[in-house]
C-alpha cells in the first residue's frame, strides 16, 4: 500500500474555470502531487472519457476535487458518478461548497434565464425564438442535451460530501495544506470546512476602532483611507460574517471581502449574519432623539442589491435557497 | 382562490422577556380576545433575534412573523436591543423582498408590558392582514415555479 500511488480526479461542473487555475497557482507543489498521486481524470487537462470513469470500480479514485455547482442534468449525473467511483470527495471551491456566483440565477428560474440569454439580450438575433431542448429528432437521430434545472444547486445538495475548500477560487495555502494533510493522511472528521474556523476580520491588518456609521459608500464612490476598517469608513465589507484562511488579500489591497470563503462555522447563514452585522453598526446620528421608521428605511434605502451583496456566494446554500417564482 | 377560502394564516411571534411577552400575558391573564393564529417565542430582547431566525420561520412554512419589543426610544431593559432590532428588521424587509416574500408579511411593533390590549389589536390586525396575502409562497415546491 505504501508504494502504490494515490488516485486522483478533478471535475468542474457550474463553475468559471479559477478552480482549475488555483490547483496549478500551488506552482512546483505540484510536482509533489504527481509523485504523491496519479491524475485518473481531469476533462480541462487530459483526454479521459465519461464513459472511462463510468468504467472504473467503485470507489476506485482516493479523492476526487469537485469545482462547481450542479446547474444542470449533466453535472448531476458526474457528481453522482464521481460519488460512486471516488473514497473522498472534496467540494472544491465555493461553487461547489455554497453555490457561489452561478447560484445568484436562484433570483431567476429557467424560463426567465433562456428569455434574456437566448430571446432578449441586446447581442442575440433569434428570430424564430429557439431556446434549448433537451431532445431534438433530426433526420440522423435522437440529440440530447442535459436539462437545464431552475434551481442551482450545492454538490452537498447532490450527493453527501466528505470535506469542503472554501474560496473563490480556494487560496494556495489552503490547498497545499489540504493537500500535505491527504499525502501524512491526517485528514480530519468527516464534513470538515478545511480552512480556519474565525473571520477574515481576524485575520484583516486593518486597524479596528468605533464600528459605528451613518453613511453606506459604494466601493468606486470612495478611496479608502489606507490602514482603517473598510466597515468603520462606510464601505460595505463582508469580513465579519467570512471564513478567513485567504489572509484577507483584497483588504490588503483595499477592497472589501465580498465574502467568497462562506459563513463562519457559528454562524451558517451568511447573508443573516451580515444583515445582523450591518444593521447594528449603521444607525443615524444622536439617534435616540430623533428616530423615526422613515429615517431607518431612508438609512437602509443607502444599501443598493442587499441580496446580491450579502448572499454573493451563499445564495443556494442559505436557509431560503432561491427566490420565490409567482407566475 | 380557492386555497384561501379556509386558509387560517401560521404566525410566529418572537416577543421580548420585558415588555412585549409581559404585554402578551397581561392579555392573556385580562381575558382580552384575538385570535388563535400566533405561536409565541419568547426571547430576552427584540436585539437577540437574529435575521436567522426569521428566515428559518418562513422556510418552515410561516405565513408571517410577529416581531415585538420594548418601546422606542428607552423602553429597553438593555438599552439598545430596540434600536438594533428596528434597523435589522428594516434591512431585512429588504432582504426578503429581494426573494420574493412581501416585506408585509414581516412586522416589527412595540409592546410594552401594560399594553395586553394593544397586542391583543396587533394580533387581529396581523392575522387579517396575512389572510389577505394568503398562504407563504415557499410552501409550495421551496419556491419554484408553480
Amino acid at each position: 500500500m505504501a508504494n502504490e500511488k494515490l488516485k486522483i480526479a478533478f471535475y468542474w461542473a457550474a463553475s468559471c474555470g479559477g478552480c482549475e487555475i488555483a490547483v496549478l497557482d500551488i506552482n512546483e507543489k505540484i510536482l509533489d502531487v504527481i509523485q504523491l498521486a496519479d491524475i485518473v481524470f481531469w476533462p480541462v487537462a487530459m483526454d479521459v472519457k465519461y464513459k472511462d470513469v463510468e468504467n472504473m470500480p467503485d470507489k476506485y479514485i482516493d479523492i476526487c476535487f469537485f469545482n462547481g455547482s450542479v446547474r444542470n442534468e449533466e453535472q448531476e449525473y458526474m457528481a453522482k458518478l464521481l460519488r460512486q467511483k471516488a473514497k473522498t470527495l472534496i467540494a472544491f471551491g465555493s461553487c461547489a461548497q455554497e453555490g457561489c456566483i452561478p447560484g445568484l440565477a436562484n433570483l431567476h428560474n429557467r424560463e426567465e434565464i433562456f428569455e434574456k440569454v437566448y430571446l432578449k439580450s441586446h447581442c442575440v438575433e433569434n428570430p424564430v425564438g429557439t431556446v434549448p431542448q433537451t431532445r431534438f429528432e433530426a433526420k440522423e437521430g435522437l440529440l440530447k442535451l442535459p436539462e437545464f434545472y431552475d434551481t442551482v444547486k450545492t454538490l452537498d445538495q447532490t450527493v453527501e460530501v466528505d470535506y469542503y475548500i472554501p474560496g473563490c477560487p480556494p487560496p494556495v495555502s489552503l490547498i497545499t495544506s489540504a493537500l500535505e494533510a491527504v499525502a501524512k493522511n491526517q485528514l480530519p472528521p468527516k464534513g470538515t470546512v478545511l480552512a480556519p474556523p474565525k473571520s477574515v476580520c481576524d485575520e484583516c491588518p486593518r486597524k479596528k476602532e468605533n464600528k459605528k456609521i451613518t453613511k453606506i459608500y459604494r466601493v468606486h464612490k470612495k478611496m479608502p483611507e489606507p490602514e482603517k476598517c473598510l466597515l468603520e469608513q462606510g464601505i460595505i465589507c463582508m469580513g465579519p460574517a467570512t471564513r478567513s484562511g485567504c489572509g484577507a488579500q483584497c483588504l490588503n489591497v483595499d477592497m472589501p471581502c465580498t465574502g467568497c470563503g462562506g459563513p463562519c462555522p457559528n454562524s451558517p447563514e451568511q447573508g443573516a449574519a451580515m444583515v445582523s452585522a450591518l444593521a447594528s453598526i449603521l444607525g443615524l446620528e444622536e439617534e435616540k432623539d430623533r428616530y423615526t421608521e422613515k429615517d431607518i428605511e431612508e438609512l437602509m434605502r443607502q444599501i443598493k442589491d442587499p441580496v446580491g451583496t450579502f448572499y454573493m456566494y451563499s445564495l443556494p446554500s442559505s436557509i431560503l435557497r432561491r427566490k420565490v417564482m409567482k407566475k | 382562490m380557492t386555497e384561501r377560502i379556509g386558509f387560517e394564516p401560521k404566525i410566529i411571534g418572537f416577543l421580548c422577556n420585558w415588555c412585549s411577552y409581559a404585554g402578551a400575558d397581561l392579555a392573556g391573564v385580562s381575558r382580552i380576545q384575538y385570535p388563535p393564529n400566533i405561536r409565541i417565542i419568547r426571547v430576552m430582547c427584540s436585539g437577540r433575534i437574529d435575521p436567522a431566525f426569521v428566515l428559518e420561520a418562513f422556510k418552515n412554512g410561516a405565513d408571517g412573523v410577529l416581531v415585538a419589543g420594548c418601546h422606542l426610544p428607552s423602553d429597553c431593559h438593555y438599552l439598545s436591543g430596540n434600536f438594533k432590532a428596528a434597523r435589522r428588521i428594516a434591512l431585512l424587509r429588504k432582504v426578503l423582498a429581494d426573494f420574493g416574500i412581501e416585506p408585509e408579511r414581516l412586522r416589527l411593533e412595540w409592546v410594552s408590558a401594560s399594553e395586553g390590549d394593544r397586542f391583543a389589536a396587533i394580533v387581529r390586525d396581523i392575522v387579517e392582514e396575512i389572510r389577505k396575502l394568503g398562504p407563504n409562497p415557499f410552501k409550495n415546491k421551496d419556491g419554484e415555479t408553480q
